[in-house]
Order: structure tokens, then sequence, then C-alpha cells
């Protein structure tokens, strides 16, 4: 019975416990509030000047009308109707088409000390009474009051402003409208006028931030009731298409895994790597030192993809992508008509530009936008200049975690500096990747050739050798590296090395056909004594052969005289002898 | 200055006054503030005055124009410029003022 009314009430408590959400449709925001915000509740966005707040609950109300089919009253403290709209035209949202057909409604809610004088008691109706109105005339789902703190700025009366602000939002609770709130931060205090009081069921903190001279934008949800949620930091990104929250770090080990493998678009680095080249969906890297051609290397796997017909999403943060185009002619790659065909497309941005996080958000924005089956980043070192090694760490792991996710291959390139026995950027990324090639320079001689290693390869039987890697006006080759008595022989010296032994061999050969030509003249020799030889013994045989014959003519003849002579003796012998052969006949 | 304020006095006097009330139903603060309102412009615009009062209960729609928060709001339309007075008018004193028919 105890058991049965527990496992009852704990049935109940489950149903109690689902909050129902409401979706915003700001890219990776749902996925880091596990579905939305708290529908029917009020949610506070707060944050400092410039942080995103209008744009945020904005999307929201657009979106919420675009995709959900649920009508929004943007009600505005701080810009005008008409401001807005502009403002957000250039995220390509049309407030003024959205307005016209009913979908949302915009309320500019214009307030100034200079024109209100206060005396005796009041209320705030008419602003419940204008947004009751606008709400019930679009019947709307969601509103937005952007930035209701104002109201503090015109009203003297503080206590009734607080007291109407708290009867407010029971009002919309009631109402079941899912609003957004958003506030100013204050000092100390989420919010100037301590509006986190009032809305308690749900904050969302909006931040920017400025590390090194590169801002970030970061969003945290402070505090989610009856729901769990991300809490780390998620970067965010607001481009052309609104914003992108990035849950980066939600991300588990558990993709699917496909054996099919990925041309390197270098037959003879595949060679290397089990005869196929990269499995699908694996990481590459790709370091060397400054001018080994890794981004020839990065350009040929590129070229490659594009011939099979896939795409290839190429972010470079080193060389302007027309650079990397004319370079790649010197060793007649052409990779403009890729990029006309709409296969291979190039994103170059400096890494200064932003932080971290958000070269992040705008990398999966680029691939979710591209879909690729190849990503080519050139190089990653870069990035050690906006942060800390570790951070980089971060971003990478995460950045393999979700293409490996996707299916999607990359290749890495990385700078590492000549001195360094183990460089630290390498170590940091290599337990990452799958497969991990590594150009170094072979110094001998007064040269400096370059010398291809396969230093790891993840599930795959690779080369073991040092491979010399050649690049020439014909494209990208590797070399069988010459091992001779000094050591590994490359560049001028295995030239050297190859032009003494084609010597050798002609000499050799040479050698060998004046041995030939010995030969066949030391068995036409033979042959001849052969032949004289067996002449001589068909005579003797011959001579044999007659003293046989002549001896067996001789028995014959003998044998015929003996014969006549006996015949010639007893007549009765003779009549026998027919008679025997009769018997002989019968037999 | 006394030839100023007369003056003024008696081009405030050529105006007629258009002033218009708004309430949301008919609240102790409303009747308040309309009864005070009656009681100052009996006193000092006598016979020049206009009030409208709106009932934002009824007609909601009139809230956004005149850029309506607080009820209930007093709102000199003419003459112009026009000024606010949120409250229920209790202090006769900063209504005049607000409404500039004495001076601050």
């Amino acid at each position: 019975m105890k058991t049965n009314s527990n496992t009852k009430q704990k049935k109940d408590n489950k149903a109690l416990l689902t909050l129902q959400k409401t979706p915003t449709g700001i890219s990776g925001l749902d996925e880091v509030t596990g579905g939305g915000l708290p529908k029917g509740r009020p949610t506070l966005v707060c944050g400092e000047a410039g942080s995103g707040k209008t744009m945020m609950s904005i999307e929201f109300i657009v979106r919420g009308a675009m995709q959900f089919n649920e009508p929004g009253v943007i009600m505005t403290f701080e810009e005008r109707a008409d401001e807005l709209a502009v403002n957000v035209a250039s995220l390509g949202f049309d407030l003024e088409k959205l307005q016209a057909d009913k979908k949302i409604k915009m309320d500019y809610v214009h307030i100034s000390r200079s024109e209100i004088r206060e005396t005796g008691e009041y209320d705030l109706d008419g602003l419940f009474i204008r947004l009751g109105y606008a709400i019930d005339s679009i019947k709307a789902k969601r509103v937005v009051l952007d930035t209701i703190e104002n109201l503090f700025g015109g009203l003297k009366d503080k206590g009734i402003l607080r007291a109407e602000l708290r009867r407010l939002f029971t009002w919309l609770k009631d109402k079941g409208i899912t609003a957004v709130i958003t506030g100013e931060r204050g000092e100390g205090k989420l919010t100037r006028f301590g509006l986190e009081e009032y809305v308690s069921d749900c904050v969302i903190l909006l931040d920017h931030r400025v590390v090194n001279q590169i801002s970030t934008r970061r969003m945290r949800i402070v505090k989610y009731r009856g729901s769990l949620h991300g809490t780390n930091e998620y970067p965010f990104l607001i481009d052309e298409d609104g914003i992108a929250v990035l849950p980066v770090t939600s991300l588990k080990l558990d993709k699917g895994i496909t054996s099919e493998r990925i041309s390197s678009g270098i037959p003879t680095v595949d060679e290397m790597l089990g005869g196929k080249g990269f499995f699908r969906g694996s990481s590459v890297l790709i370091s060397g030192t400054a001018g080994t051609g890794k981004t020839s290397i990065a350009s040929n796997f590129a070229d490659g993809v594009c011939k099979n017909n896939e795409r290839c999403l190429y972010f470079a943060f080193e060389e302007p992508p027309q650079q990397i185009i004319r370079n790649m002619h010197s060793i007649s790659l052409g990779l403009e008509k890729h990029v006309k065909s709409g296969l291979l497309r190039f994103c170059a941005a400096r890494p200064t530009l932003y932080g971290l996080e958000m070269h992040l958000v705008a990398v999966h924005k680029e691939i979710q936008r591209f879909k690729p089956s190849v990503v080519i980043i050139d190089p990653i070192t870069n990035f050690v200049s906006i942060g800390s090694l570790s951070e980089v760490k971060s971003m990478l792991i995460r950045l393999i975690d979700f293409l490996q996710n996707e299916q999607i291959t990359v290749l890495f390139t990385a700078l590492t500096l000549n001195d360094m026995v183990n460089d630290q950027t390498d170590e940091a990324i290599s337990s990452l990747v799958d497969s991990w090639l590594l150009i170094k320079d072979i110094e001998s001689n007064g040269e400096r050739n370059r010398g291809l290693y396969v230093i790891k390869s993840r599930g795959m039987k690779h080369s073991n050798q040092v491979r010399e890697f050649v690049i020439s006006d014909k494209g990208l080759e590797l070399i069988d590296v010459y091992v001779g008595p000094d050591g590994i022989l490359t560049g001028s010296a295995r030239e050297a090395q190859i032009i003494q032994e084609e010597t050798g061999a002609a000499i050799h050969s040479y050698a060998l056909t004046r041995k030939d030509r010995e030969i066949v003249r030391k068995r036409q020799v033979l042959e001849s004594k052969i032949a004289s030889l067996h002449s001589e013994f068909e005579s003797v045989e011959d001579e044999l052969n007659k003293v046989y014959e002549e001896e067996e003519l001789r028995k014959q003849i003998l044998s015929k005289n003996r014969e006549t002579m006996q015949s010639i003796r007893r007549g009765s012998e003779n009549n026998d002898e027919p008679k025997n052969r009769k018997n002989d006949n019968t037999k | 200055m006394m030839n100023q304020k007369t003056g003024k006095m008696t081009t405030q006097n050529d105006k007629k006054w258009e002033l218009r009330l708004y309430i949301a139903g008919h609240t102790e603060k409303s009747v308040t503030a309309l009864n005070n309102l009656r009681r100052y412009c009996e006193e000092h615009l006598k016979g020049q005055y206009k009030i409208e009062v709106i009932d934002l209960l009824r007609k909601p729609q009139l809230a956004e124009g005149d850029q309506i928060l607080a009820t209930p709001t007093l709102v000199r339309k003419v003459p112009e410029p026009i000024r606010k007075i949120i409250g229920d008018l209790s202090n006769e004193e900063k209504v005049l003022v607000g409404l500039n028919i004495i001076p601050a």
C-alpha cells in the first residue's frame, strides 16, 4: 500500500514538474534552455548597454510570429517603433509587414519627466490597458517590454512604480503571456532597479566582454525555475541572421562512426595511409615549419574533394582566398573552378577579428549553412594569438566533436617552430586528432628539403617511412627517401645518388652484355665442338653398326649354308619338317 | 514684471482651454481627480474651459495616442504645448503650475 501511494505521488510530482516551454526559435538558445523560455511566465533578459538585449527580445517576438504562429507585442520604452524597425531590418526582419499582417504589434511608450507632473495617487492602469488592448487586438501569446526600467526615469514615485510592476508581471502571468523583460545591468545587481525581484522564473544574463582587445558576447542562464538548463557561459553572435547561441560544451562522445575512406587528393599520401586515405569524419592535423607546404597539401585535399563532387569549406586565417588560389596555380591546381561551381567555399578572417568563441560560432554557422563534407582550417596556430593554449584546445575539442557528429572530415594545419623539440600546439592538439602528418625540414648539404612523416593515423596501417615531399610545378609528390651510407639523402644529394646509381647501372649493364656475348661465343664454340663430336660419334656408330650387320649377315649365311648342308646330308629329316610346320598351324 | 504677467493673463483669457482626463473606470482616484479638476477650473478658468473625460476601459485604443501610462492623467491639449499631470490632482498648486495657469 505504502509503496503504491509513493509511486502515485511520484507520478503526480512528475506531471507537476514538467514545465511547459515556449521555443524562442533563436538558434542554440532553445538547446541551452532545454526547449525555450517558460511558457506563460515572464523572463528577464539583462545585460549592459549594447549586449544584445533588444536584439534577443525582438528576435523572440519575430521568430514566434513567423515560425510558431504566436503573435507578439513589442512594447518599447526606449526606441521609437519606426527606429526599431530600421534597426532590425538589417537582420531581415520586416516589422512593418508583420505589423500589417497582424502578427506583431508595436507600441512605443514615450515617457519624459519634463512633460509629466505628478500630484497625488495614481496607478499604471493606463499602461495595463494599453498592453491589454495590444495583446487582445492580435491575440498575442508573447510580449516584450524593452526596457521597462525607463519608467523609473520618468516617474518620481518609486513606491507606486514598484508595486505596479509587481502587479504587471502577475497580470501577465494570469493572462498566460510568455513575456521577455529587458533590464540594464546595475552595479552589483543584475538590473539597475532590481527587476529580478519581480521576474524570478527565468533570468538570462547577457555579457559583452573585451579580453585582449577582442570582444566576445556571452550569455548565461542565471536561473530557470523548475527546469534543467545549461549553466555555462555560452558565446553568441549577432549577425545578419540574428542571434546564434552556441551550446558548445553540451556535446557527448557518442558519434556515429564510418569506415568509409576519403582520399587526401595526393595518391602517394594515400599510399602512406594504408592506400586509401583518411577516414571520413576523422580529423587530420598537418603540422610543419614555415613554408613546408601545409597549405599546398590542404589545397590538394580540397581539390580532390571537389573533384569528387563533394563540398569543401576552407577557413583561411592567414591568407586571403585570392592569394591561395593564385599561389596554388604554381603547383597547377585550379581552385577557382571549384569556387565557381559552388563546391568550394572560402571563409577568410583574421583570427584577431573576434574572440575564439565567436570564431567557433562563426565556423558552426558557416558549416551549418554550407553543409560541406570536408572542412579545412588553415592554420589553427594563429588562434593562440587570441587565446591561451587551453582555450584554443577546448575550442578545438568542441569543433572536432561537432564535426565528427556531422560526419565531416576536418583538416587542420599547424605551424610549428623550428627549434622547439615538442611544439606545444602540436602536443595540445595531437591527442585530439585521428591522423597526424608532420612535414619536417631535413637539412643537409646546405639544402633544406621536406620530409613527410605519418606520426599517427588511428585505425589504419600506415607507413612508418619518411618520404621526401616534393613540391614542383606539376603538383605535390612523395618520393622514397634514399638511405645512403651517411643517412637519409634528400634533394640534390638524392638526385646525385640516383645519378650515381644510374651510372653504376649503366656500367653494370654494359658489363653484363659483354659477358653475355662471351657466353654466346663460348656456346657457339662448344656447340660446334659438340657437333663435330656428334658426327664423330655417328661415324664410330656407323662403323660399329657395320661390323654388327656383317656379323649378322654372316650368321644368316652360315645358318643357311648349314641347312642346305644338312638337307643335302639327310633327306628324311627334310620330310619331317613340313609335318612340324603343319602341327604348328593347327595349334 | 507685473505688466508681463498681466499680459500673459490676458492672452490666456482669450484662449479656450481644452483638457482631457483619462481614467480607468470609476475608481476612487478617478472620481477624486475629476472633482478636483472641476473645482480648479471653476475657480480659475470659468467659462473658458472644456473637460473631456475618457474612460480607457471603454476606449483602450485612445491610450496610445496621448502616451498614457498612468491613470488618472490630465492632458492639456490646448493651449499648446501639451502638458500632462498624473495622479488624483490633490495638490492644487502643483496642478495650476503644471497647467501653466499660474506661473511657477
